[in-house]
């Protein structure tokens, strides 16, 4: 049953080689804040043949409560995986990254704080929907802050995208004023977008989890490099930060 | 291969291929309750959803049929140079991907985009906006309508417009009192198909209007919302999209059989 499942998902998804010596294949899920990071290391991951799906993280675990078949969950929260090993679904979650949740603008934009932000009116704004980590991040933030800018910046609030990528597009195409993205995001906009730091007090912290779904040696493999490997310097090199230890 | 083998052979492939395409559906329509569904669909949100998809396919579908009958009404009676041309970029639409619908959209009508700029000198800023959805919902939904009412009227007897004409119409008249009349079924099965396309756009929607509850966030945006947060709502949803849907289906059959009729 396994076994033509597949062949099954080998014959849709086009899998290479496939002699009995190559690196068993991994199907990893993945936040699609990873995209750029895991794209770029995929291929290098020792022992294991990487295939990397991406989409908001809440997308990625309604897909494996459905039973599609992924290996591996890497998502940008600990929440979204430890919910899924509490259902029995995927193996308890482990950090593998951090990243700061900033407020974006055009390069030439001229907001310059979430202060700013909540002052001004008009002003077009993309966030995340509540159900995907950086909408709820976005969602922590504009708790802490007093209820009026709360109020204000969410009376601007033109568009909640099911993912990150959606955000940036909306900012790169000059939809929106301003968004609440990940630095990593901005950074690989090649300075298309800026990133404006919140205020310490106001950052949410964002732990980013891996679970395993299916055991097997080349899951073990993709944690592993995830964590300490090629793609463990793949996510520093795109901005992400070390997990907590 | 005798006769007998052959059409147990298509049979069996029928079957099969039928099988396929419904058994999906099915599988939408008993994977939860239906006092669940019901249920879901009490939520405020999902009522608003489903309100502005029928509000924004209404309106598109009413524009769509304004511009796109007398669009039609050319395409189908006048021989012009670049005629080829016309035809496929008007149904261009039709074969594009949404994603590249929307993407298209965003660089003609956005800020930054080959008019958006001087729409928004005009103080028209169309991104974001319920008129977005509804601009993505004609751009893909008219060529279905365009096509259908083409072919319709290229079908009429030429005979009968003759006959108005002699009788001393004008061209206007004859359109409206015997053309459209007589094209009436082609142009209502049209009208049909483009509200089914308009109900169940995702993509192109999603790109230019964004996904904002009771702004932008249609039926269909809502089913991908909740997909990650609450199964049975998005499968209430779905199960509304797929009773539009069938309804639209069987309008178009029946008038189709009516027209057969005679």
């Amino acid at each position: 049953m396994r076994r033509g499942g597949l062949l099954l998902a080998c014959l849709l998804a086009g899998c290479g080689g496939g002699g009995s010596g190559a690196a068993p294949t991994v199907r990893v899920g993945a936040a699609a804040s990873l995209t750029g990071a895991l794209t770029a290391c995929g291929p290098g991951v020792p022992g294991a043949h990487v295939q990397t799906e991406f989409a908001g993280s809440d997308a990625i675990a309604a897909q494996i409560r459905q039973g599609v078949g992924f290996d591996v969950f890497a998502a940008a929260d600990m929440a979204l995986p430890r919910r899924l090993a509490a259902e029995h679904r995927a193996g308890a979650p482990v950090p593998f990254a951090t990243n700061e949740l900033v407020l974006a603008i055009p390069a030439d934009g001229a907001i310059r704080s979430i202060g700013r932000l909540a002052a001004t009116h008009p002003v077009r704004i993309a966030v995340g929907a509540p159900s995907v980590p950086v909408g709820a991040y976005t969602r922590q933030v504009l708790a802490r802050l007093p209820a009026a800018q709360a109020h204000a910046i969410l009376r601007d609030v033109r568009t909640q995208e099911p993912d990150v990528k959606g955000i940036v597009g909306k900012l790169v195409a000059g939809a929106v004023d301003a968004g609440f993205v990940y630095r990593t995001d901005v950074l690989a906009t090649d300075g298309r977008l800026r990133a404006i730091a919140l205020p310490p007090a106001l950052r949410p912290t964002v732990v980013y989890g891996v679970a395993t779904v299916h055991q097997g040696a080349g899951a073990r493999a993709f944690v592993a490099d995830l964590r300490h490997g090629s793609c463990a310097r793949a996510l520093r090199r795109a901005g992400f930060g070390a997990p907590p230890p | 291969m005798s006769g007998r083998v052959f059409a147990a052979a298509t049979v069996a492939t029928a079957g099969a291929a039928v099988a396929f395409l419904a058994l999906p559906v099915v599988a939408l329509l008993t994977h939860s309750s239906p006092a669940r569904l019901v249920d879901a669909l009490g939520d405020p949100a999902a009522r608003e959803a489903l309100w502005l998809s029928a509000a924004t396919a209404g309106i598109a579908v009413v524009i769509v049929v304004l511009v796109g009958t007398p669009a039609a009404w050319v395409l189908a009676t006048r021989r012009f140079r670049g005629r080829a041309l016309v035809v496929t970029l008007v149904e261009l639409p039709l074969v594009l991907p949404p994603a590249v619908a929307g993407l298209a959209l965003l660089v003609a009508f956005g800020p930054h985009g080959l008019v958006g700029g001087a729409l928004g000198d005009a103080g028209v800023v169309l991104p974001l906006h319920t008129s977005a959805v509804v601009v993505a919902l004609v751009f893909v939904a008219a060529p279905f309508h365009i096509r259908q009412a083409q072919a319709a009227f290229a079908a009429l007897d030429p005979a009968l417009m003759e006959a108005s004409r002699t009788l001393g119409a004008s061209p206007a008249r004859t359109f409206a009192r015997v053309a459209v009349p007589a094209a009436a079924g082609g142009l209502t099965t049209g009208a049909a198909l483009a509200a089914a396309r308009a109900l169940g756009e995702f993509g192109a929607t999603l790109m230019f209007a964004g996904s904002l509850p009771g702004v932008t966030r249609t039926a269909s945006l809502a089913i991908y919302d909740q997909f990650g947060n609450d199964l049975d709502a998005a499968l209430a949803l779905s199960a509304v999209l797929v009773g539009s849907a069938a309804a639209l289906l069987v309008t178009v059959r029946l008038l189709g059989e009516r027209r057969a009729a005679g």
